[in-house]
C-alpha cells in the first residue's frame, strides 16, 4: 500500500473517529460525503467507543500472503455501542471459540506488514472482554 | 424497445486449461457461435472479463479480442463488475439490441485465473479494500460470515450447506465441459479441507479459465440465424453496499433480491412460474441465499431444498443443472454467460442426461463480489 493511502486512513484506522448524521442519526464509519441512510450532507464527526459486539465471524484457515504465518485466525464484524459495524480480527482468544454475540473490546495493534512498502500498518484488533470469558 | 433473442451459444470446456491462453479462450468461445449461426459480420462485442490485468497483465481486452477473431474495426467494450461481469455483459448487449442501435451483438464472457497469479489476493480485490480486506478478509471468508449469519438467524447447519455440494455434482457429472464432473458424497463434503469456517474446500467453487458467448439479434430476424431462438423475457440489475458490515442484514442479499423483482416486473413472471434455474452458487451458502432472495423457494424450505430434492434435477425447481459454479468450474468474467448458456441449451432441449422436460421459463442469477452486485436474466421458450 503506497504510503499516502495509508496515511489517508489515519483518522479512521488508528483512532476510529466516525460521524453521526444530522439527518437520521446513523453514524457512519468512517465518515462519508453522503449518508447512505438518508442521504444527508451534515454530519457531526465523532469517535468511537473501544467496545463491540460481534455480529459474525468466521476463522481463516486459508490466508492471503501478507497473513499466511497468523492462520488459523478469527475475523468478525462487529458492532459499537453507537451501531457503527465494521471488520476486525479477534485476538488473544481460541479462535474457534469466536462467534455471534461475543463482547469484546477494541485495542490498538499491528495488523499488517507491507511486504513491499515496508510500512507497519496499524489499527484495531477486537479482543474477548474478561467477563464475556468468565461466562464461558 | 424491440424484442430480443438469443440464437446461438460457444463455449469452451472449465477446468486448468494450461495450453489455452485469455484471448484464446474467448476466441474459441466466439468463433463457435459465429459458425454456427453463420454471420459474416458483428454489429458489436462486449467482453465480461473481473480482472485480466491482475490474473494475466492484460487490460483493454475490447481491441483485442474483437481483433483475435478477425474483427477489428468493430465496437468492442470490456464489461467489468467482479464475477457478475458476464450477465452485465449480457445485459448491455441485451439493450444495444433492444435499443434499436445493433442488430447483431456478441455476449461473451472470459477469465484465465491459471497463469500464475495471486487467486486469492485477486479476487479479494472485489471486496472493499480499506474496510474489509485490509484486516485479512477472503472471499471465502466473507461468504463463510453469510454462511454463519444464515445459521444463527435460521438453524441452517453444515449439513444443509453440504447437500448443496453434493448436488451440483450430481448434476455436474453429467456435463462433459464441467471442471469437476464427478460426484462426492455427504461425508466427504463435510470431511475435506476448512478453508473459512464453516466453509470447507468442498463448499467453495473452483479456480478455473474458460470462455463463453452468445449472439443476440432483434426477435423478429432470429430465424434467419437459428430454428429456435431463445427470447429474453427480461433482465434486472442491482447493487448493494459493498462492505458485508454496511448491509442491512449479513444472511440477505438484497442486490438479489431487487434485481430479480426488476427482471420478474419487465417479463411479466414470477417466481412460481420458473421451469429451471442457473444461480450463483460460488459458495454452498450462496445457493441457499440465491434461491430464498430470488422467490424460488419459500424462506424456511432454503436451506434444506438441496437435501429434500426440492432444487435437484427432477424436483420441483431443479437449480444448477449444469453442475452450478461449483461443478462446473468458476472462471469468473465467463461465468455469466455460461449460466445463460445451460438455461439456453435447456430451454432448446439441449441438455440431455441434464435435461429438464418441458421447459418454457429459464432464470439465470449472476453476482459480484460477496453479493455488492447481481443481475438476472429471464429467457422464453418461443
Amino acid at each position: 500500500m503506497p504510503s499516502p493511502r495509508y496515511w489517508r486512513e489515519v483518522p479512521s484506522r488508528l483512532r476510529l473517529e466516525a460521524a453521526r448524521c444530522s439527518g437520521c442519526g446513523k453514524v457512519n464509519y468512517p465518515a462519508r460525503a453522503i449518508c447512505p441512510g438518508c442521504r444527508g450532507t451534515e454530519s457531526e464527526k465523532m469517535t468511537l467507543s473501544k467496545t463491540a459486539k460481534i455480529i459474525t465471524s468466521t476463522v481463516i484457515h486459508i490466508a492471503p500472503d501478507d497473513f499466511l504465518f497468523e492462520a488459523p485466525y478469527a475475523i468478525a464484524i462487529v458492532e459499537t455501542p453507537e451501531g457503527a459495524r465494521f471488520m476486525s480480527q479477534v485476538v488473544d482468544c481460541d479462535p474457534s471459540s469466536v462467534g455471534p454475540g461475543m463482547d469484546v473490546s477494541l485495542e490498538f495493534r499491528l495488523i499488517r506488514k507491507e511486504a513491499r512498502s515496508g510500512i507497519l500498518c496499524y489499527g484495531f484488533k477486537a479482543v474477548p472482554t474478561a467477563s464475556w470469558e468468565a461466562r464461558s | 424497445m424491440r424484442e430480443v433473442a438469443i440464437v446461438a451459444a460457444g463455449m469452451t470446456p472449465f477446468g486448468e486449461l494450461w495450453d489455452r491462453s485469455l484471448r484464446q479462450l474467448f476466441a474459441d468461445a466466439a468463433l463457435e457461435v459465429i459458425e454456427k449461426a453463420g454471420v459474416d459480420h458483428l454489429d458489436a462485442i462486449y467482453v465480461g472479463n473481473m480482472s485480466g490485468g491482475c490474473f494475466v497483465g492484460q487490460e483493454h481486452l475490447g481491441p483485442l479480442m474483437a481483433d483475435q477473431i478477425g474483427m477489428a474495426g468493430v465496437p468492442s467494450t470490456r464489461v467489468e463488475s467482479a464475477c457478475a461481469s458476464g450477465g452485465i455483459a449480457l445485459r448491455t448487449a441485451y439493450f444495444e439490441v433492444a435499443s434499436g442501435a445493433s442488430d447483431l451483438v456478441l455476449a461473451s464472457g472470459v477469465e484465465k485465473m491459471n497463469d500464475g497469479a495471486d487467486v486469492t489476493n485477486v479476487l479479494a480485490t472485489a471486496a472493499d479494500q480499506e474496510l474489509e480486506v485490509y484486516h485479512g478478509i477472503t472471499f471465502p471468508g466473507l461468504y463463510a460470515m453469510i454462511a454463519r449469519a444464515h445459521m444463527e438467524a435460521y438453524g441452517t447447519t453444515l449439513e444443509d450447506l453440504s447437500w448443496v455440494s453434493v448436488k451440483n455434482h450430481r448434476h455436474g457429472a453429467l456435463n462433459p465441459k464441467a471442471q469437476f464432473p464427478r460426484e462426492f458424497t455427504l461425508e466427504q463434503v463435510m470431511n475435506s479441507t476448512p478453508v473459512a469456517d464453516p466453509l470447507r474446500l468442498l463448499h467453495c467453487s473452483p479456480v478455473s479459465d474458460g470462455g463463453a458467448a452468445v449472439l443476440l439479434c432483434p426477435l423478429d430476424q432470429a430465424k434467419k440465424y437459428t430454428d429456435q431462438p431463445i427470447k429474453i423475457l427480461g433482465t434486472g440489475q442491482a447493487t448493494s453496499p459493498m462492505a458485508l458490515a454496511d448491509r442491512k442484514d449479513p444472511a440477505f442479499l438484497d442486490s438479489v433480491q431487487l434485481s430479480a423483482e426488476r427482471a420478474f416486473k419487465i417479463a411479466g413472471v414470477g417466481p412460481g412460474d420458473i421451469d429451471v434455474a442457473e444461480v450463483h452458487d460460488c459458495f454452498a451458502i450462496s445457493e441457499i441465499c440465491c434461491i430464498e432472495a430470488l422467490g424460488l423457494v419459500e424462506r424456511s424450505q432454503a436451506a434444506g431444498a438441496a437435501a429434500s430434492g426440492l432444487t435437484a434435477l427432477g424436483g420441483k425447481i431443479p437449480v444448477n443443472t449444469s453442475g452450478g459454479l461449483k461443478s462446473k468450474g468458476h472462471p469468473v468474467g465467463a461465468t455469466g454467460i455460461a449460466q445463460v448458456i445451460e438455461i439456453f441449451e435447456q430451454l432448446r432441449s439441449e441438455s440431455g442426461a441434464r435435461q429438464v422436460q418441458g421447459a418454457r421459463l429459464g432464470l439465470a442469477q449472476n453476482m459480484g463480489g460477496s453479493g455488492a452486485s447481481s443481475v438476472v436474466h429471464i429467457l422464453e421458450r418461443m
